[in-house]
């Protein structure tokens, strides 16, 4: 795979390509043939259906009411742009997003550390780190919301105890904007830290110990070593983990509709395309809410690897 | 590569078999050949849910009895729906919207029966079987399954809110509760006593019902023309009516006769307060008398709900279920004749004395079980005079002039709109009704987000 990736790279001049050996060639065409199938079932699951909600987010279409069926252009777009709860909606997502990735990278580096350092016992303590992720979502956010309940959730009654009984018994987590999203971040950061430092242990591999060694030599402090050769050197796995998470994190769904239903402002991106499409079974609205979404998610990705230079095939190699 | 071979094949093979028998397994689920036809019912939660046991005596029972008598004609096979309406409406849009085939009788909340028949996914009624599932049943039972002047569904049980007291209450306020009283004098009564009123004004269907009675006691209607498409609409909450109905949550809530959690508070939790020694009052469903668990219950009796506007009779809120056929039931002929013999008169006055689900049938309530669920209490008037009251007349009553949700299609957007304008209800002031009422023709026109 390695040649086929290096053959494609742009780097090479016209009359190069022109001149690519045999070999080269039926790699390139053995390559095609490979992933041709898979790339034309991805084509058919998802550009058609991509394709479709474009189109049906140009109606006003209520699937209860096919006769009021109506091409409003791009009045969909107009309406969710200019609407405070798209922008709330918007805002929280961005909240959301912003915390539990920072929290996620500081601590998903440490944990990632850890466990590149640890000789024994090294597959235990991996599999062990990856327990929270193996939990389906929903069931850990049902877990999160019976743990922050009032009265019957445990929360309360260890802070109550921690800060001797300055925090009260009865606050209750989920009666505000601000408490609620702290439970959704930390359930979040709780359950994707994991991935997260899997991905980074494998940037850490990446590092070469004998630059470490003479950085060490050299008398660099623990902190120079960090910030000059490691994260440098790991730099692309960095970024692909940031750039995963950034992903999965705008796309937030589970949590938050467990937890809230998206009372007290806090409803995302997702929940909104959710409410419009699933239980007003506007058609038209919903598609276009969820283009919207599509278009933030390919921006992001955009700004990663125009901006950031993330290079997706040659990162996670070690 | 080639060692594996065989054992993949197998697999493969395993696979198409599986899939072939699977296959067999659900055509032979809808059959139509010899033997009862399979008719499912999807059913909303109640007493017994699942279980069809006589003791339970639910909608499960019913569908027993009737498939037993039906001289094996058909067997009807019960569906659990979630338990909140707008779960059930979802479930049941989607399996409407996809065609599914199962979807032989339903039990559907009123106020969804319009946005369902409008969109032409109910099975139409047998035009012979019409006068039979209009006779002997309360008028707005019979609205409520009707749009576009068509009889869509069968008025199956009939809900409607009461006014429940605590006579010990009422009779230290003074109130002549053997009168119709207003929400004024219940605030007022509630004051003086230092007790509460248990309301329905968390964010969900109830906050509407509530809304809706006091629009509709004050002689008004959140939708005048119910059957015009979104964008014909006309809304009458901006309006005298609409603002009396602001006027009493306002008072509810800034008052604190409401309670403290009255933002929050659901039919359980209503409930809960009125049981508890701060309740005084309570307007909510029959079901209320069976589930009363305080010790004091023989202090408990039940009223007229309460007026809007003095002296302009109140409108009770209608609610129960009507039942339904699916536009692609194989079976939709034989589901109209199980849905005749679920709603028969004996059936449902033993579902209304088992389940506390009162009946659409008018004359299931002179029966002696529903007599006994919903016996005669005694009521002390101002004048120190003794009456009975007979629960079971008095929900009779009640449902005559019961006041459905507007049958319009677009309920649903509609009451979501509403119950988040008037929230939380010491919020709402004089300006909501219209600023509601814009906000719901946005929603409808796609012109605001909801």
């Amino acid at each position: 795979m390695s040649t086929v990736a290096e053959a494609t790279k742009g780097d090479l001049t016209a009359e190069e390509k022109a001149h690519l050996s045999d070999r080269a060639k039926g790699e390139r065409n053995l390559g095609w043939r490979l992933a041709g199938p898979a790339f034309i079932i991805m084509l058919l699951v998802t550009l058609y259906p991509i394709c479709y909600a474009i189109y049906l987010s140009l109606f006003n279409y209520r699937l209860t009411d096919p006769a009021g069926r109506k091409m409003v252009w791009l009045q969909n777009y107009l309406t969710a742009l200019s609407d405070p709860l798209f922008w709330q909606a918007f805002t929280t997502t961005l909240i959301i997003v912003v915390v539990t990735l920072v929290f996620e990278l500081v601590i998903g580096m440490a944990i990632a550390m850890v466990m590149h350092r640890v000789v024994w016992p090294r597959r235990t303590l991996r599999t062990i780190v990856l327990i929270p992720y193996s939990i389906v979502t929903v069931v850990s956010g049902f877990s999160w919301l019976y743990a922050a309940q009032v009265g019957t959730g445990f929360f309360d009654h260890w802070l109550h105890a921690i800060t001797f009984g300055g925090f009260p018994m009865d606050y209750n987590w989920f009666g505000g904007r601000w408490s609620s999203l702290a439970i959704i971040c930390a359930s979040e950061i709780w359950k994707t830290t994991p991935f997260m430092s899997l991905l980074l242990l494998a940037g850490l591999a990446q590092v070469d110990s004998a630059q470490e060694e003479a950085a060490k030599v050299d008398g660099a402090t623990w902190w120079q070593r960090f910030t000059k050769v490691i994260l440098p050197n790991m730099k692309a796995a960095l970024m692909v983990a940031l750039l995963f998470r950034t992903l999965d994190a705008v796309r937030i769904y589970d949590n938050p509709y467990v937890m809230t239903g998206g009372a007290n402002k806090t409803e995302t991106l997702s929940m909104l395309v959710g409410t419009e499409t699933v239980s007003r079974v506007e058609i038209g609205m919903g598609s276009a809410l969820a283009v919207i979404l599509f278009i933030i998610v390919l921006l992001i990705a955009l700004i990663f690897v125009k901006l950031f230079k993330v290079d997706l095939t040659t990162s996670g190699r070690s | 590569m080639k060692r594996l071979r065989p054992p993949r094949r197998g697999i493969a093979l395993a696979a198409v078999t599986l899939m072939a028998t699977t296959g067999l397994a659900a055509c032979g689920g809808s059959n139509s050949g010899s033997g009862p036809a399979h008719l499912t019912w999807y059913i909303n939660p109640d007493v017994g849910n699942a279980d069809a046991s006589k003791a339970k005596g639910g909608q499960a029972y019913l569908a027993k009895v009737c498939s037993d008598q039906s001289n094996g004609k058909y067997q009807i096979k019960v569906q659990l729906l979630p338990n909140s309406a707008s779960d059930q409406r979802i479930q049941l849009l989607r399996r409407l919207a996809g065609g599914d085939k199962t979807m032989d009788l339903m039990s559907v909340d009123p106020a969804f029966v319009s946005e369902f028949a409008a969109a032409g996914y109910f099975a139409p009624v047998p035009k012979n079987m019409v006068a039979t599932f209009k006779k002997d049943r309360v008028q707005s039972s019979i609205d409520a399954s009707t749009y576009d002047g068509k009889l869509m569904s069968v008025p199956f049980w009939a809900n409607t809110q009461l006014l429940w007291y605590k006579k010990s209450v009422a009779k230290k306020a003074g109130l002549d509760m053997t009168k119709p009283v207003t929400w004024d004098q219940l605030i007022k009564a509630a004051q003086q006593t230092k007790t509460q009123i248990g309301v329905q004004a968390a964010l969900y269907e109830g906050y509407s019902v509530w809304i809706n009675a006091l629009v509709t006691g004050a002689g008004g209607k959140i939708v005048d023309n119910p059957n015009a498409t979104y964008d014909k609409i006309r809304l009458g909450l901006n309006s005298a009516a609409g603002k009396d109905a602001a006027r009493i949550i306002k008072k509810v809530s800034s008052t604190g006769v409401g309670g403290p959690a009255m933002g929050s508070s659901e039919e359980t939790q209503s409930l809960n307060l009125f049981i508890s020694p701060q309740g005084g009052f309570l307007v909510n469903w029959p079901y209320t008398y069976g589930a009363y668990t305080g010790k004091d219950k023989s202090d408990v009796a039940a009223a007229m709900y309460p007026e809007t506007v003095a002296g302009k009779a109140s409108r009770p809120p209608y609610g129960g279920i009507q039942l339904a056929v699916g536009k692609d039931s194989q079976h939709a002929t034989l589901a109209y004749q199980a849905a005749a013999c679920i709603t028969s008169v004996k059936n449902q006055a033993e579902y209304m004395a088992k389940s506390g689900n009162p009946a659409s049938s008018k004359a299931a309530y002179a029966y002696p079980e529903v007599r006994k669920a919903f016996p005669d209490v005694q009521v002390v008037g101002a004048n120190g005079k003794t009456i009975k009251v007979s629960l079971a007349d008095l929900i009779r009553k009640s449902l005559d002039l019961a006041a459905a949700r507007p049958l319009t299609p677009y309920w649903g957007d509609i009451s979501t709109a509403l119950q988040q304008r008037f929230s939380p209800p010491n919020a709402v002031n004089q300006n909501t009704p219209s600023s509601t009422q814009s906000f719901i023709l946005n929603v409808l026109n796609g012109k605001a987000l909801l």
